[in-house]
Parts: C-alpha cells; structure tokens; sequence
C-alpha cells in the first residue's frame, strides 16, 4: 500500500484540470448581492426577449415550464475566486427561447428584477452554452440564487449568470452592464482570468 | 475675435473633484431623487465588499453610488449610471 494512492493522483490531476488561475474549490455556495433579494411569485413571473428592433416575445411561468426541459451539470466559477464543481440545475436552454426571433444582433442584455443587468455576445447564449434554470440539486430556485429562475453560463464568470433574470434585450453594440461598467470585463472568461478591464 | 471654446479639458474638475473627494466622506449629505429621502451617508443601505459596494436608498432602493476596489484604483459612479470614473490610487 503506498503513500498516494492511484485514486488520489486521480482526483488531484482532476483538481488541476478543473479549477482556472487563481480561483480556489468551495463545497458552498456563497450569497453575493448588490441590492435586496426581489420576491418573485411564478403567478406574474414573465420572461421577455426582446430585439434590436423592439420586437418582443414573452413567456409566462407555465409557458416556460411547457418548454422542453434539460438536466445540466456544471462547474461554476465567481470573480471573487470560489469555484463550486458539479453544480446539477434544471431549465430551458436559451435557444429554446430565440428559436422563433428574427435579430441581427451580435449582444445581449440580460435583465433582472431589481434592475441588474449584465452583457454578453448573443453567441455565448446559443448552442447549449447556456440555460435559464429554475431548479438546484433537485429543488426550486431559492431567491437567494436567484429564484425562481436565474440565467446559467456556466463557461463565464458567474456575474455573467444573471439572478432573477426577466428579460433578454437582443442589441446591435456591446452595452456594458451592472460590474462591467464599474471595471470588470467585459466578457469574463475564467480560463483567461478576464477579471477586470485590464485583463 | 477666437473660436470661443466649448467645452475644457477633464483638467478644469481637478480642483473641484480634490476638495470633494478630500473632506471626510461620512459628513456628505445625500438626496434620493426618485423617493426625495434625504439624509447623511451613513443612512444608505450597503451591499458587498465583493464584488463590488452599492450603495442605495433606504426608502426606494435606488442606486445611490456604486464603488469597486481594484488593487491600483478605483472605479466610482455616483448614482447607478454607466459612465463610472476610474481613479488611480498606487
Ligand atoms: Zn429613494
């Protein structure tokens, strides 16, 4: 029996692999706020892509749900360097919600309650990259993740993962949001550590 | 008689910024412009440190400073706005 064992070496190669520069694993899931919690009820919950052009298409709670549902399991990764591995949610894959809309916008604004927002290329959304989740480890979103339904990019820095998310606003030019007009980056890669604007 | 200038450079807010930013920032006295709350800074409600300060109104909760530290400066809005300053402060 030696000293490391083949599982150790596994779960430490897998360790490195997993966790991007400067960031260190947390078994929690840490609470960071930048306003007081919104309480939303499902009753009037309502989501609304709306395109460069005005247009608008939105989803009452039930309309949502009728969508077809995914069960995801992602590594999330927050700019106050915690990452949390393995994290399960259920929702809708954001394609699901631009199916039907016609843009030619290269961005979006993600729009919450409470009045966050946050930016990111439209590609970013697309392709399974990215989800609005109403469900964690098998229970409904609590407001303080950012229940009923939060925005998931889990390959983004978490800021990107809008809480309490109620619109989609599709734009022709990059608008900076909430942290990203205030120093963060703009796009926010944890691979890259694009943490600040100068990363 | 010369083009009379419209506008001057950022170099004209210097003087008036210093004598802002110098005196003790706990004796400022704020306005909400959408619930008219008044009251000294200590009365906003503060969230944070990380990943940033907002600070809001304690009557409507609109954003009344917004603040992040970075190891060489220090990004301000006053008000919840876009257009943040970045000071330099290493
Ligand atoms: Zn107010």
């Amino acid at each position: 029996m030696g000293t490391f064992s083949p599982g150790f070496h596994g779960r430490a190669r897998g360790l490195a692999d997993k966790l991007p520069p400067g960031q260190y694993p947390t078994e929690s899931f840490p609470v960071l706020s930048a306003g007081p919690t919104p309480r939303v009820p499902t009753e009037t919950w309502t989501f609304t892509v709306t395109t460069e052009n005005g247009d608008s298409r939105g989803w009452t709670w039930d309309e949502m749900m009728a969508l077809p549902q995914e069960d995801t399991v992602h590594d999330i990764h927050c700019v106050t360097r915690w990452s949390k591995f393995d994290t399960p949610w259920r929702g809708v894959p954001v394609d699901a919600f631009l199916e039907d809309v016609e843009t030619a916008a290269d961005y979006a604004v993600a729009v919450s309650h409470g009045g966050y927002t946050t930016n990111l290329p439209l590609e970013d959304l697309l392709d399974g990259k990215a989800w609005v989740v109403h469900t964690y480890d098998g229970f409904p979103l609590s407001p303080e993740h950012g229940g009923p339904a939060r925005l998931l990019v889990p390959h983004l820095y978490f800021w990107k993962s809008a809480k309490w998310v109620r619109e989609l606003r599709l734009t022709l030019e990059d608008e900076p949001g909430f942290w990203e007009s205030v120093g963060y980056h703009n796009y926010g890669d944890p691979w890259r550590e694009q943490r600040t604007w100068d990363d | 008689m010369g083009d009379t200038p419209l506008h001057r450079d950022g170099n004209w807010l210097a003087g008036p910024l210093s004598e802002i930013l110098a005196v003790e920032p706990t004796r400022a006295w704020w306005r909400c412009p959408t619930c008219g709350m008044a009251g000294p800074l200590a009365q906003l409600h503060v969230y944070g440190p990380e990943p940033g300060l907002t600070a809001r109104c304690p009557g409507c909760t609109r954003v009344a400073l917004r603040l992040v530290k970075e190891a060489d400066h220090v990004w301000l809005t006053m008000g919840g706005a876009t257009g943040a300053f970045r000071f330099r402060t290493a």
